[in-house]
C-alpha cells in the first residue's frame, strides 16, 4: 500500500517536473546543441578539411574530430561538450527548484498535509531530479545521434585505440555512455536538492547551486589545488570516453561513479537531517 | 501564518522534530557518512602499501646479474611516467616541444600521429601509458589522454601510430633486423617509456663511474622488488643527484625508475609501472588496420632505426661519466638537415621547424636562439655571450657563434666548457 502510495506521489511529481514550460524549453536547448555542433562540423569539413586548426587540433571538445568520419561520434562530442555546464546547469535549475521551489510558492505546507511523510516526500523529489538527469541526457544524445545520422556517413566504429568494432557494438556503447553520463550527475542533483531544503528561494537555490558548479569546475581546472580535486565531483567527468577505448578502462569510470554516489549520500543524507527538521513556514 | 509541523504519516517513521537533540543527530549522519569516506579513502591505499616486503637480501652485484639474465620478453601493464623539469607546463598545447623534437627531416614530421610529435610530449607533466610487448620485436604503447589516445603499434618491420584527438593513421617500415636487445616497450624515438628503458640506459653509462648499492626493498604495482641507488661518483658538476630503480624480485625487471635532481626537491624524472603483467598479450594487441576515412601518413625510415647523425651535425662529447657535455654545431645542423639529434633532451639541439625564423634563410640557429630566448637568460663569459636554459637537470648554453653546449651538468660547468673550447 506504501509502496502504491509513493508510486503515485512520484508519478505526479514527475508530472509536475515535465509538464513545465521551462523544463520543455531546457530540453530545447539541449537538443539543440548537437545541431549547432553538427552544422559548424558539416560546413568546416565541407571540402574534405579536418576541424580545428592546429595540427593536435585539442582546442575543441574531444571526439570533434572523428565527427565527419562517422556521424555516431557526434552523439559523443555533443555528450562531451554539454557535460561541463550545460547539462548540470539545467540540472542545477531543477533540483534547485525542487524543494525551495515549492516553499517559495506556498504549496510546500500542502504537500505536507498529505500523509505523505517528509522523508519520503524528498525520496520522491530525488528521484524525480534523477529522472530529469536520465531524460535530459537522453535528449542530447538523441538529437546527436538524429543530426549525426542525417548529416554523416555512419559505419563501424574506430575507438580510441584506433581498433574497429561493428555500428551495432559502437550503439551499444553510445547507449552505456549516456547512461554514465546521467549517472555523472548524481552528485549535483543531491548538492542541489541539499541547497533546495535550506531556502525558501527557488532562484536562489538554482543560483548557488549553478554557482558551486562552476566554482568547482573552475578549482578543478587549476593546477595548484590539485590535492582536493580528485574530490570534487566534477573530476572524472570525461571518463566516459573510456568506454571508447580498446581495452574498455574501468577504473575512471568506477571512480566517477563512486564519488558520485558518495556525494549524493553525504548530500543527501543532510538535505535529510536539514528537510525532517526545519519548520515549514511557507 | 500558522506553522504547519511536520506531519506523523506512519508510527514507524519519527518526522516529528524533537529539539535540538535530534537536529544534532540528524546532521551527524551526513558528518558520519563524508568522515568515514575520507577515513577510507585514507587508510585504504596506506594499508595496501603497507610495510615493505621481506626478501632475503642480495648485493648489488647479484642484483644488476638478475636484470641482466631476465628472461621476462613479454609483459601488459599500466605505466605512469611524471616529469617535472621546471620547464613551464606544454602538455596542453605542445606544439612548443612537438617542434623541438622534430627534426628537420620534412614530410613525415607534419603529421599529428607521428612518433615524433607525440613522444615529446611526455617530457613535460605527468602521463598515463599502456604498454604490451611480445619479444623485441612487437611492441605497442598507447599515451593515455582524457579522451583520447595515442597508440605505438610495432608489429616486426611495421610502425603504426594512430592519434584519435586528430583522427590520423602514421605508418612506416623499419629496416629488417632492428636493434635486437630492446627491452620490453622500448625507448621510442629516445624517450623511455618504460621502467626498464630507463633503468638499461642509467645502467649502461653509470658502470664504472656511479656507487651502485641495494637499499631495502618496496612494493610496486603489488609486486615486492629490490630498490636499487644509483649515485653518481667521481663527477662534480653532474646536476643527478641519485636515481632509485626497483628491480621486480621474482622476474629481475625494473618496475620503477625515479630520478632526483642533487639539488633535492621532487623528482625530475618518474617513470613506473601501476599495473604489470608479465603474460603473453593477446596478439591480435599488435596487429593495425587503418580504420575507413582516417587519414595515413607514409613517413620515411624512422630515426631510431639508425642514428648515424649527418655529417656535420654529430655532437662532440665532453668529459666522461656523469659530467658529459654533448658539443653541437646547430649551423652544421641545418645543413645536415639533421635527423640526429632528435632523442630524448639532445632534443633541444633540433631546430623547431614551426618556430619563426629570425634573420635570413639560414634559420639553423636563428630557429634554435629564438626559441631559447624565449625562455632562457643572457650569459656571458670569456667565450663571448649566450643563451642559457635551466631546468631541473639539463642545462643547455647556447653561444652567439651557434655552438650549443648541453648536458646533465651546472650552468658554470657548461660556461667553462665554452670558456675552454674558445
Amino acid at each position: 500500500m506504501r509502496v502504491w502510495w509513493s508510486l503515485g506521489l512520484l508519478r505526479s511529481e514527475l508530472v509536475t517536473v515535465f509538464r513545465r514550460w521551462r523544463t520543455l524549453a531546457l530540453f530545447g536547448v539541449l537538443a539543440g546543441v548537437p545541431l549547432l555542433v553538427g552544422i559548424a562540423v558539416r560546413i568546416e569539413t565541407r571540402n574534405g578539411g579536418t576541424v580545428g586548426g592546429g595540427p593536435r587540433g585539442d582546442n575543441g571538445p574531444a571526439f570533434l574530430e572523428q565527427v565527419s568520419n562517422n556521424g555516431l561520434f557526434l552523439t559523443f562530442a555533443s555528450l562531451a561538450a554539454t557535460l561541463p555546464f550545460f547539462l548540470p546547469m539545467a540540472i542545477g535549475v531543477v533540483a534547485g527548484d525542487s524543494v525551495a521551489g515549492e516553499a517559495g510558492g506556498g504549496t510546500l505546507r500542502y504537500l505536507l498535509v498529505a500523509p505523505a511523510g517528509r522523508t519520503r516526500l524528498l525520496v520522491v523529489k530525488y528521484a524525480s531530479v534523477l529522472a530529469f538527469c536520465v531524460v535530459a541526457t537522453l535528449v542530447v544524445a538523441l538529437s546527436g545521434l538524429i543530426v549525426g545520422f542525417a548529416l554523416f556517413p555512419v559505419g563501424e566504429v574506430t575507438t580510441l585505440s584506433g581498433t574497429t568494432i561493428p555500428l551495432s557494438a559502437g550503439m551499444l556503447r553510445a547507449l552505456l555512455i549516456a547512461l554514465l553520463v546521467a549517472g555523472s550527475l548524481v552528485g549535483i542533483a543531491a548538492l542541489g536538492l541539499f541547497v533546495s531544503t535550506v531556502t525558501d528561494s527557488g532562484i536562489a537555490a538554482m543560483a548557488t547551486t549553478v554557482g558551486l558548479l562552476i566554482t568547482v569546475q573552475i578549482v578543478d581546472t587549476i593546477p595548484q589545488l590539485h590535492v582536493v580535486q580528485p574530490y570534487l565531483f566534477p573530476h572524472y567527468w570525461l571518463s566516459f570516453a573510456d568506454i571508447l577505448r580498446d581495452p574498455v578502462q574501468w577504473t575512471g569510470i568506477a571512480k566517477n561513479l563512486g564519488l558520485q554516489a558518495l556525494y549524493a549520500a553525504v548530500f543527501g543524507s543532510a538535505a535529510w537531517a536539514r528537510f525532517t527538521t526545519r519548520d515549514v513556514t511557507a | 501564518m500558522a506553522l504547519i509541523q511536520p506531519a506523523r504519516p506512519e508510527p514507524e517513521q519519527p518526522d516529528e522534530p524533537g529539539g535540538r537533540g535530534r537536529k544534532l543527530a540528524r546532521y551527524g549522519v551526513p558528518v558520519a557518512v563524508a568522515g568515514v569516506a575520507a577515513a577510507t579513502i585514507g587508510l585504504v591505499p596506506a594499508l595496501a602499501d603497507a610495510g615493505d616486503p621481506s626478501l632475503p637480501s642480495v648485493t648489488a652485484e647479484q642484483l644488476l646479474t638478475k636484470i641482466a639474465a631476465s628472461q621476462t620478453r613479454t609483459v601488459d601493464g599500466t605505466v605512469k611516467v611524471t616529469t617535472d623539469l621546471g620547464l613551464p607546463d606544454l602538455s596542453g598545447g605542445s606544439a612548443l616541444l612537438g617542434g623541438l623534437g622534430t627534426p628537420g627531416s620534412g614530410g613525415s614530421g607534419d603529421s599529428p600521429a607521428a612518433p615524433q610529435s607525440q613522444l615529446t610530449q611526455l617530457l613535460t607533466g605527468s602521463h598515463q601509458l599502456h604498454v604490451a610487448a611480445d619479444g623485441p620485436d612487437r611492441q605497442k604503447i598507447s599515451i593515455i589522454e582524457p579522451a583520447a589516445e595515442y597508440s605505438l603499434i610495432r608489429n616486426g618491420t611495421q610502425l603504426w601510430a594512430y592519434d584519435s584527438g586528430s583522427d590520423q593513421a602514421y605508418h612506416a617500415t623499419l629496416p629488417a633486423p632492428s636493434q635486437q636487445h630492446e627491452g620490453l616497450g622500448g625507448a621510442a624515438d629516445g624517450v623511455p617509456t618504460t621502467p626498464q628503458a630507463a633503468a638499461e640506459q642509467v645502467l649502461k653509462a653509470a658502470d664504472g663511474t656511479s656507487r651502485i648499492t641495494v637499499d631495502g626493498t618496496a612494493r610496486v604495482a603489488g609486486r615486492s622488488a629490490y630498490e636499487l641507488v644509483v649515485t653518481p661518483e667521481h663527477a662534480t658538476d653532474t646536476t643527478v643527484g641519485a636515481i632509485r630503480i626497483a628491480v621486480d624480485s621474482a622476474t629481475g625487471v625494473p618496475l620503477k625508475f625515479t630520478l632526483t635532481p642533487k639539488g633535492g626537491g621532487k623528482a625530475v624524472f618518474d617513470i613506473g609501472f601501476t599495473r604489470v603483467d608479465f603474460g603473453t598479450p593477446a596478439a591480435g594487441t599488435f596487429t593495425f588496420t587503418p580504420p575507413k576515412g582516417v587519414k595515413v601518413t607514409e613517413g620515411s625510415t624512422p630515426s631510431r632505426a639508425a642514428s648515424p647523425a649527418p655529417q656535420g651535425a654529430a655532437p662532440t662529447v665532453l668529459g666522461k661519466g656523469w659530467d658529459t657535455i654533448a658539443v653541437i654545431d646547430t649551423s652544421a645542423l641545418n645543413k645536415g638537415a639533421g635527423k640526429g639529434a632528435d632523442g630524448g633532451f639532445a632534443g633541444f639541439g633540433a631546430q623547431g621547424k614551426d618556430k619563426p625564423a629570425r634573420g635570413s634563410g639560414d634559420s639553423g640557429s636563428g630557429d634554435v636562439s629564438a626559441l631559447l630566448n624565449g625562455f632562457g637568460s643572457k650569459v656571458s663569459g670569456s667565450f663571448g655571450t649566450g643563451t642559457a636554459v635551466h631546468t631541473r637537470l639539463v642545462n643547455a648554453l647556447l653561444t652567439d657563434k651557434g655552438t650549443l653546449y648541453v648536458g646533465a651538468v651546472t650552468q658554470s660547468a657548461l660556461v667553462q666548457a665554452a670558456d675552454a673550447a674558445k
